[in-house]
């Protein structure tokens, strides 16, 4: 997993909440056994004018001019700032895959689904939480400043806007330590081998039939 | 005194890592084709083998066909996922049913079948649907590939605690009054985020009456909720539905498990961080509306105006809602007309969920404007079954179409899908902008609720058909 510390990047506005994974990767592309290449279909739907399917040529397809992806100004954008209840919907981690293949390294919303926020961590992305209040001017800021720029500090744990303004924003200690390590967490685990074998035996004593 | 949650948290703690998360011990693996491939390529790439290889079962069910099976699946991109899954299990020595086996299914439907769902279980699957499982007293929830991979390497998951909440039904449900109301009625209260950050326990009078199918529906739409895991705590209907499936423990054991499962109960005293009620005998059946689960209303009801909501964030997305939708504010909702039926999915395929069915197709038609209406058993036994009993034929003569068992019209991976515009009443779990297809529209109904449409054409109020 790559290190994730400090990120200065274009910020890209999705106004809408409850923006669910299977817009943030339609389902047709989940038929890849790979764990790359979803970046051009990420929000497939909202981006392109047709139907896409896997194996199209996805630079021949007519996109969507307002879709806000497709705007110049957002053109090479690291920072999605979204609504809430981001990543709501499907487990599917294809959707952290897409973001990330596109270019994001960090959200920032009011809110995530648990499984989206959780699978973003495991792929070195930083979803921050921030109040719904900051989210808003976020916006307003962004919408009203061609090329806004947000830094994302995590050892910090603060976002700056342009204007040196410094927001302060909460992680969990593990997952922040993965990240900033940029660390793989079945090592980890397997640190924990005899605790692992202690608790088959114990258990295997209590609860037979789960063996 | 603890709480059913605290239970089988406890229960499954391999160490507490001492920052908030703790290694949790994964009794139950359930995998299927979309979400795995990666994760297997993962092991191989770091030279891992399975850490307990029987606690693995997988089937294929997103991407098959559901007519000519015998002939293989025509999409060549989703035959290569369903036999890059044969291929991964067969290298790994996992069980696996597949495509042409009788038991193969949803995976959320074979697991209960089976018996490899047991109360006091913990079961995850790279599905969020996982949290079905839940209604057998056991902890279930969905993880994403990265998770699938890590539970496959080391049988455990690095998890921290959630919080507690208790859903409260009291009361009977009247008639023609199912799961998949009390459900929808739940997310309607409480939203799609409501249980954000939480497992939620369903409980209480109309909780307890309702059969396993039932309460499988109840916790596969827990996620709908925002909770990654649902439950109902066990009792006798848990017990005896588990007696005798092929996973399920035999003879002097199985008398030892069912003992300790007596004890799959929150504590009376037990606290939840949140405690939510509803009246069962306030619920009608329900239709949603828009393109979220929370935008239900019941049979009786008016599709809401947009301008009735007081949050600029919800009026803003029922009116996108509606657009997609196709739909005015302030009409009847059983005056929506509909163009197909879809009844399966892993929320309600089940046998009762067909016989529920099959009770309103009976004897009768399904309307001239419906193009399409399809039922698709949950699984190879479920369908079986159902033949046996007579439904397939009820189905057929009704104009239904029989087919084979997967999540198909559910998220159209596969062939089954509608068309832009197409307006459809499903038993599946969601609504989203096309989820069944580019374009489609998706209003979520209980099983008899989408056989009624089927047969009048429109949404209608089930109790209404004698
Ligand atoms: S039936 Fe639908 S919700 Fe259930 S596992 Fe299949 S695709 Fe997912």
């Amino acid at each position: 997993m790559q290190k994730f510390e400090t990120l200065t990047g274009i910020v890209v506005p999705m106004d809408r909440a409850n923006v669910d994974t299977d817009a943030i990767i339609p389902k047709q592309f989940l038929k890849s056994i790979k764990r790359s290449g979803f970046g051009p279909n990420l929000f497939d739907e909202w981006r392109y004018l047709d139907h896409g399917e896997p194996g199209m040529d996805n630079s021949k397809r007519k996109l969507n001019p307002e879709f806000v992806l497709n705007q110049p100004r957002y053109k090479g954008a690291q920072i999605l700032l979204a609504r809430e209840n981001f990543g709501c919907g499907s487990s599917r981690e294809h959707a952290p895959w897409a973001l990330l293949d596109y270019g994001i390294r960090a959200i920032i919303a009011p809110s995530y689904a648990d499984i989206f926020y959780n699978n973003c961590f495991k792929n070195g992305i930083l979803p921050i939480v921030m109040d719904a209040r900051t989210v808003d001017q976020l916006f307003n800021e962004v919408q009203a400043n061609s090329g806004y720029q947000l830094t994302v500090d995590l050892p910090s744990q603060t976002v700056r806007t342009p204007k040196d303004h410094s927001v302060a924003f909460e992680v969990d200690g593990f997952r922040k330590h993965c990240l900033l390590h940029g660390l793989d967490d079945i090592g980890l685990t397997l640190e924990h081998v005899e605790d692992i074998r202690t608790y088959e035996t114990k258990r295997k004593q209590a609860a037979p039939w789960l063996f | 005194m603890r709480t059913l949650y605290d239970k089988l948290w406890d229960s499954h703690v391999v160490r507490d890592n001492g920052d908030g998360t703790a290694l949790i011990y994964i009794d139950r693996h359930l995998v299927h084709e979309v979400t795995s491939p990666q994760a297997f390529d993962g092991l191989r790439m770091a030279g891992r083998k399975p850490w307990r290889v029987n606690a693995n079962l997988a089937t294929p069910d997103h991407n098959v066909p559901t007519t000519q099976r015998a002939k293989g699946i025509a999409d060549p991109i989703s035959k290569i996922q369903v036999d890059t899954l044969d291929q991964n299990c067969a290298e790994f020595g996992i069980t696996e049913f597949k495509m042409n086996d009788i038991r193969q299914g949803i995976v959320h439907v074979i697991g209960p079948e089976q018996g490899a769902t047991l109360p006091g279980m913990t079961v995850v699957c790279g599905d969020s649907h996982t949290s079905t499982h839940g209604a057998f007293g056991a902890l279930a929830f969905g993880i994403g590939t990265s998770e699938v991979e890590h539970a496959l390497a080391t049988q455990c998951l690095i998890l921290k605690k959630s919080k507690s909440m208790l859903v409260r039904v009291d009361g009977q449900a009247g008639n023609g009054v199912t799961a998949k109301d009390i459900i929808l009625a739940i997310i309607g209260k409480i939203g799609t985020a409501g249980g954000t950050g939480y497992a939620i326990e369903f409980g209480g009078e109309a909780i307890r009456a309702l059969s396993m199918e039932g309460r499988m529906t109840l916790c596969n739409m827990a996620i709908e909720a925002g909770a990654r895991a649902g439950m109902v705590a066990v009792d006798d209907t848990t017990i005896n539905y588990v007696k005798g499936r092929p996973f399920a423990p035999k003879g002097a054991m199985w008398e030892q498990a069912v003992q300790s499962w007596r004890d799959l109960v929150s504590d009376a005293g037990a606290k939840f961080d949140s405690v939510v009620i509803l009246n069962a005998a306030d619920i009608q059946p329900q239709v949603t509306w828009g393109t979220s689960p929370e935008m239900v209303i019941g049979i009786d009801g008016k599709i809401p105006d947009p301008n009735s909501f007081a949050d600029t964030v919800k009026r803003e997305g029922a009116s996108a809602a509606l657009k997609y939708m196709g739909l005015q504010a302030n009409v009847p909702i059983s005056s929506v007309a509909i163009d197909k039926v879809f009844i399966g999915s892993c929320t309600n395929a089940r046998i009762e969920d067909l016989r529920a069915a099959a009770a309103i197709a009976q004897g009768r038609q399904v309307a001239k404007n419906v193009k399409l209406a399809m039922v698709v058993p949950g699984s190879g036994l479920v369908k079986q079954q159902a033949e046996q009993e007579g439904l397939d034929k009820i189905f057929r003569d009704a104009g239904f179409e029989w087919r084979d068992p997967g999540c198909s019209m559910c998220l159209a991976m596969n062939a089954d899908r509608l068309e832009p515009g197409e307006r459809c009443a499903s038993t599946s779990n969601r609504n989203f902008e096309g989820r069944q297809g580019q374009g489609g529209r998706t209003h979520l109904v209980s099983p008899a609720m989408a056989a009624a449409a089927a047969v009048q054409g429109h949404f209608v109020d089930v109790r209404d058909i004698k």
